[in-house]
């Protein structure tokens, strides 16, 4: 008799559906009185440290029809390139940052913002500096799997980033790459499927 | 912070055990379905951290949907249940501090959200969220009322059985997950074409919570038990340390 390895199976993942919001950011869809306020709506303070940005988007389907029903949490190191979390262990991350947003997108037009700071550079298992970047997770009505991406910045050198650089399809890496819609405004689009579909990740 | 310690990767995703992306059965799936395969990349701290939920933003009443939104002191109407289980990870330990928000239909099957259709009625006093933080052992619990099924635009006449949507945050970003949790005995749940989407009905059945009826409360409310299993880390000190270092 071998030593048994008694492993669990993770549980398997079920769309979010269209009400997500229910559950996720109940003051945006009119719940109020319930929480004070939706978990992820602020990641930033008057006291945060970094520069100051806004990532604005929208999510399409394979029609090039917007996602009403979306919802999009980043997570991403402080202007010094540290995560605010317990497994953090290169040093103590800005406190007056959490690192972590959740939005869901407009209902009218699907779009969504994070209003916060530019993240700084954090290593890869080997050592090497990724290019800064946010992770990016996305759910809504018809994903059965939670999708996960990255955005990376027009305005930082990628070319030597490690994940980037592994990608055999180069010419997908742009749909990593957010455009610049003014000095502090980054647009990231994501597309699910189709012309120009982002890359996803299984990490 | 003193409780810092360094963060195993996760475990590979079983991919073949979650539903693929394109589930035909499930209408909205075939446009909003990736063509391509997911890319894999090695997890970076990036994927292998996550935030921190305190049980100090919690609510007396978070865990309490028969009471939360009610307008006037009064419950919810339906059946009264109470959820409990571990969030635990894919080698038995319970996951601590994880958070688990939950999201229902009222007892007639209608959600309170604007682009809900259903001619079931809202009830005033019932709005459909709660959120509970896992303990020292990754135990958590919630009363609720039992949700009813509802029709939905798929097929002509698709219906979902009554279930409760969960959504887990445990340590590590890359372990987001989000799932359904069903009833046992529901002979609707393998007539459902977004159950279905799970590839075996061994996984389908992890989704089934159990009536416990020795933990019911008499006279008050039956007791279901519903584990969720959230990505397994290694933990080894050999984990990116680099030779020569
Ligand atoms: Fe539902």
């Amino acid at each position: 008799m071998m030593i048994p390895l008694n492993r669990r199976r993770e549980s398997p993942s079920q769309t979010a559906g269209p009400y997500v919001h229910i559950g996720c950011v109940p003051n945006f869809c009119g719940i109020e009185g319930v929480y004070p306020h939706d978990l992820g709506d602020t990641m930033v303070n008057d006291q945060t440290k970094g520069e100051r940005i806004t990532v604005t988007g929208t999510t399409f389907d394979g029609t090039g029809t917007p996602l009403k029903d979306a919802m999009v949490e980043i997570w991403q190191a402080d202007a010094a390139g540290l995560y605010n979390s317990p497994s953090e262990i290169r040093g103590t991350a800005d406190t007056n940052f959490t690192g972590w947003g959740r939005k869901a997108g407009d209902y009218a037009t699907g779009e969504w913002n994070f209003e916060t700071v530019k993240p700084g550079a954090v290593p890869f298992p080997d050592g090497r500096m990724q290019a800064p970047h946010i992770s990016f997770w996305i759910v809504a009505r018809g994903i059965n799997l939670g999708l996960q991406t990255r955005m990376y910045f027009p305005d930082e050198d990628n070319s030597t980033d490690p994940v980037l650089t592994r990608i055999e399809h180069q010419n997908r890496v742009p749909t990593l790459v957010a455009e610049q819609v003014d000095a502090s405004t980054y647009r990231f689009n994501i597309r699910l499927q189709g012309e120009g579909e982002t890359i996803f990740f299984d990490f | 912070m003193s409780n810092r310690k360094p963060a195993g990767g996760f475990f590979m995703r079983d991919t073949a055990w979650h539903p693929p992306a394109l589930t035909p059965q499930y209408k909205t799936s075939v446009a909003r379905s990736p063509s391509r395969a997911l890319l894999s990349m090695p997890q970076t701290m990036s994927e292998v951290t996550g935030p921190v939920f305190g049980h100090n933003i919690l609510g007396d009443l978070d865990n309490d949907l028969i009471l939360n939104y009610s307008q006037d002191g009064t419950s919810a109407i339906g059946p009264r249940i109470i959820v409990y289980g571990r969030v635990v990870d894919e080698n038995g330990r319970g996951v601590p501090g994880a958070l688990v928000e939950v999201w229902q239909a009222n007892a007639g099957g209608h959600y309170r959200h604007a682009k809900e259709g259903y001619i079931a009625p809202l009830d005033p006093n019932f709005g459909g969220c709660g959120r509970v933080i896992t303990d020292d052992d990754g135990g958590y619990e919630f009363r609720t009322i039992q949700p009813g099924p509802y029709p939905w635009p798929n097929r002509v006449n698709d219906w979902r059985p009554a279930h409760i949507h969960f959504s887990i945050f445990g340590d590590g970003f890359a372990q987001r997950l989000i799932t359904q949790m069903y009833f046992e005995g529901d002979p609707m749940i393998w007539q459902c074409p977004i159950v279905d989407t799970v590839p075996s009905r061994e996984g389908i059945e992890t989704l089934v919570a159990t009536l416990d009826m020795a933990a019911t409360l008499p006279m008050d409310a039956r007791v279901y038990k519903f584990d969720i299993v959230l990505r397994g880390r290694r933990a080894t000190i050999f984990e990116n340390r680099m030779e020569g270092t």
